[in-house]
């Protein structure tokens, strides 16, 4: 009994009827030029009327989508004048916003450099660790096998970004990688390995060498948690439920530590420090043009707004991630990561009437735009051959089937379990029967602006992980937002640690806020909007209208 | 889009949320039925995706003695359904250094001796979201079994549900985390290509390649890209 409707399983029949002559083989990789025009025709980030250029600020000019640039030319939550910043709740070193992956590696990595664990102080939105990282299925990448190299990984990573990523920072990601992992394996983390202790590695979207390290599906769970317990063990201090509403800043135009809110006692407390390290992730709660997306519920862009604020440049955020394979039937999963790990394991994207499309293993951007091309109706200049469901999402199949036809029976349900489990609870079998997926908002690919170090160009101000950009240009890679939280945390946390050493800190105010709110009137920008978001807002209908707006 | 767009008129079921009856539409999970009723949610909710165990939930049906466990963002509605959201679970954690620790079985015994408590009941197996044999795992780690332990409780959320309803009143999730760091970290086989590719990075032996490629132009990068060798599938 299968809880597709017929039309759906008589779909699912052509699919199975093309499964045999599909085996073993593939759709031809694009070319360059073959994927830049897929691009410019469908994918999202090359609408024009998606995005506006930013009216105020450092990176005036700038195109970003309009759910940004609302956000970035929003007034203040908190009135400057109205907070007493003589009285300090927290007096610290080093405090880190965000209790995801970056924020975790960076405060353990201070320590290490020498900070006391009580002189750091991570503040977080929900609970320390609920974050996109813990929700990272696929993998990690790090050129560990002898036959790649960091040389070879570097060159992925900046094919991937179109070549628009710095160079400086895609170097760091590659160089640091297998010492990361190495240093995992010492914490604990349990990759997937050989009997032999061979670390088990596949492809991802765009890699040239299979050096995709992993820990079953649930590889960012793993290593957050494992992260999260060395912290715990390590005694450095969370304030949970306590997200930032602003950065302070000194007379020597110095971060000094930021204005956190309870949101369960509803007041604000004074966070002052020497190094402050912004590690809030990314924008996926935005819902960019409308799309569901794969990311957990605080991921609402609060550490652009902060940064933005005082000063900090913001980069390539005009380009958003679609992660080519999001559930999208049945309706309770619609937007939820499927791991480009089910690709990488064998399983090739196929439209209603059965036909391969395009290879399964494209970058993603390109691969989304081959799902867009594929889904929309022919007067919008697509192929219609998605399929539509009860509730008016569409997509295309994901014949989940192959994974273990091609690896063995047994294989999907060890490798994906938790996409295994996912489905299995809506009483779909994916090892019987294909998932219909399409893109979902999943990456924020740009951020603010960092070196090498993690430093913003802001004094006293580090950023590490989804926030910050360059590292991947336009489009990152499967496996390296992981990387880059790790990489990026640790150069973020040490550097951090040596910037107290000689920080002399002066008084910490808002007249940054003050002065930007000022920018904002000039600008003749109306106060319609307030930021940071700190929350999405699903009650009521809001909840309903995501599974049927789109395209 | 607009031929397919269909209008949603779902069915509406009762749900009882810490008593107070809402009507939501039938189909959504617990979490959105929570928001649909007006709920904001701040505790209970964070990744919406079945990774975190922040949405532990435990609800009752009617003309049912049973009480369910299960994670709001992965679990439809029910007609009649009473439930209410577990805000967080209160279990002490035991510190440790992973550099010192004895990956040997009596250390979980020696930081968690109230394992020795299992009255053997199955409660946690059942009250288990992901569908782990989390009895198994108790059973397991009183053997000193580490690789076992790790083994069966991979998949754990640490939402939590097993220890407020285990009568042993056993922290199950850190245990868990201790004997997967320590599988992790001794008992499971080394990597050494690894080793051997830290090593050679720390040399300098990356470093060349690495900084001729920096020094091309991105049309000299975009000839290398094309002309990668990709390894076969």
């Amino acid at each position: 009994m299968s809880v597709y409707p017929e039309y759906m399983q008589e779909s699912i029949r052509r699919v199975e009827e093309t499964r045999p002559d599909r085996l073993g083989k593939n759709f031809p990789r694009l070319s360059l030029a073959e994927q830049e025009e897929l691009l410019r025709r469908y994918h999202p980030d090359y609408k024009p009327e998606g995005k506006r250029p930013l009216r105020v600020g450092a990176s005036f000019g700038e195109l970003v989508p309009h759910e940004v640039a609302d956000l970035l030319e929003a007034y203040p939550l908190v009135d400057p004048g109205k907070i007493d910043l003589s009285q300090v709740d927290y007096d610290v070193d080093v405090l880190v916003i965000g209790g995801g992956g970056a924020g975790t590696v960076a405060a353990i990595w201070a320590q290490s450099a020498g900070i006391p664990a009580e002189r750091i102080l991570i503040v977080t939105k929900l609970r320390h660790g609920d974050s996109n990282s813990i929700m990272a299925q696929g993998g990690i990448q790090a050129a560990t096998k002898p036959h790649d190299s960091p040389a070879i990984h570097f060159l992925d990573v900046l094919g991937g970004g179109h070549f628009t990523n710095d160079p400086k920072l895609v170097r760091a990601l590659a160089e640091d990688a297998p010492f990361i992992v190495k240093w995992h394996e010492e914490l604990g983390v349990m990759y997937d390995k050989e009997e032999d202790g061979t670390m088990l590695t596949i492809h991802g979207g765009g890699t040239s060498k299979k050096r995709m390290h992993s820990c079953k599906d649930y590889t960012g769970l793993e290593i957050m948690r494992v992260l999260r317990d060395e912290a715990r063990n390590l005694g450095i201090p969370v304030l949970e439920f306590h997200p930032a509403v602003e950065l302070l800043t000194d007379e020597f135009g110095q971060v000094a530590g930021a204005v956190v809110w309870s949101l369960e006692t509803e007041e604000y407390k004074i966070v002052r420090a020497k190094a402050t390290i912004l590690a809030t992730g990314g924008w996926g709660r935005l819902h960019i043009q409308g799309f569901p997306t794969t990311n957990h519920y605080g991921a609402t862009a609060d550490g652009l707004v902060l940064a933005y604020r005082v000063g900090a440049k913001l980069r390539d955020l005009d380009a958003v991630q679609y992660h080519p394979t999001g559930a999208a039937f049945p309706e309770q999963l619609v937007g939820l990561l499927i791991t480009e790990k089910v690709r990488g394991l064998g399983a090739q994207p196929v439209n209603a009437s059965g036909e391969l499309f395009v290879h399964p293993l494209e970058p993603r951007d390109v691969e989304s735009a081959a799902f867009i091309r594929e889904c929309l109706p022919p007067e919008k200049g697509g192929r219609g051959l998605g399929l539509a469901t009860p509730t008016g999402m569409v997509g295309v199949w994901l014949d989940t089937p192959m994974v273990d036809m091609i690896h063995g029976k047994g294989t999907f349900q060890r490798a994906l379990s938790s996409i295994y489990r996912m489905y299995v609870r809506f009483e779909i079998d994916p090892t019987q029967e294909p998932i219909l997926v399409y893109p979902t908002l999943h990456y924020q690919n740009g951020g603010v602006v960092i070196d090498e170090h993690g430093w913003t160009g802001i004094p006293g101000l580090f950023a590490a992980g989804e926030v910050e950009g360059g590292v991947h240009g336009k489009n990152r890679l499967m496996g390296n937002s992981l990387l880059d939280y790790n990489v990026f945390g640790k150069r973020a946390g040490n550097a951090a640690a040596q910037w107290v050493q000689k920080a002399r800190l002066g008084t910490p105010t808002l007249r940054h806020v003050e002065r930007y709110a000022a920018d904002l009137r000039r600008a003749g920008i109306p106060e319609t909007h307030r930021a940071p978001l700190l929350l999405p807002d699903y009650r009521g209908k809001k909840t309903l209208a995501r599974v049927v707006d789109l395209l | 889009m607009d031929e397919v767009q269909v209008k949603v008129k779902p069915e509406m079921v009762t749900v009882y949320i810490m008593g107070q009856a809402y009507q939501v539409p039938a189909g959504l999970t617990i979490l959105k039925a929570l928001e649909y009723a007006g709920f904001r949610l701040v505790r209970g909710v964070g990744c919406r995706g079945g990774f975190c165990g922040a949405c532990a939930t435990v609800y009752r049906l009617p003309g049912d003695y049973r009480l369910y466990a299960d994670l709001a963002c992965q679990t439809t509605v029910k007609d009649g359904m009473y439930l209410a959201l577990l805000p967080s679970t209160p279990a002490e954690r035991r510190s440790y250094d992973i550099r010192k620790v004895k990956p040997a079985g009596e250390t979980l015994l020696a930081l968690y001796p109230e394992l020795a408590r299992c009255v053997a009941c199955n409660t946690c197996t059942k009250s288990c979201p992901q569908k782990l044999e989390v009895m198994d795992a108790v059973q397991a780690a009183l053997r000193g079994d580490i690789a076992k332990v790790a083994e069966l409780t991979f998949d754990c959320l640490s939402c939590g549900l097993c220890t407020m309803r285990c009568p042993a009143e056993i922290p199950h999730y850190h245990v868990w985390q201790l004997a997967r760091r320590l599988y992790g970290a001794y008992l499971a086989p080394k990597a050494e290509h690894l080793h051997r590719r830290v090593q050679e990075i720390e040399e300098g032996k990356c470093k060349e390649e690495l900084e001729r490629l920096m020094r091309l132009t991105r049309e000299e990068l975009r000839e290398l890209y094309k002309a990668r060798e990709i390894e076969p599938e």
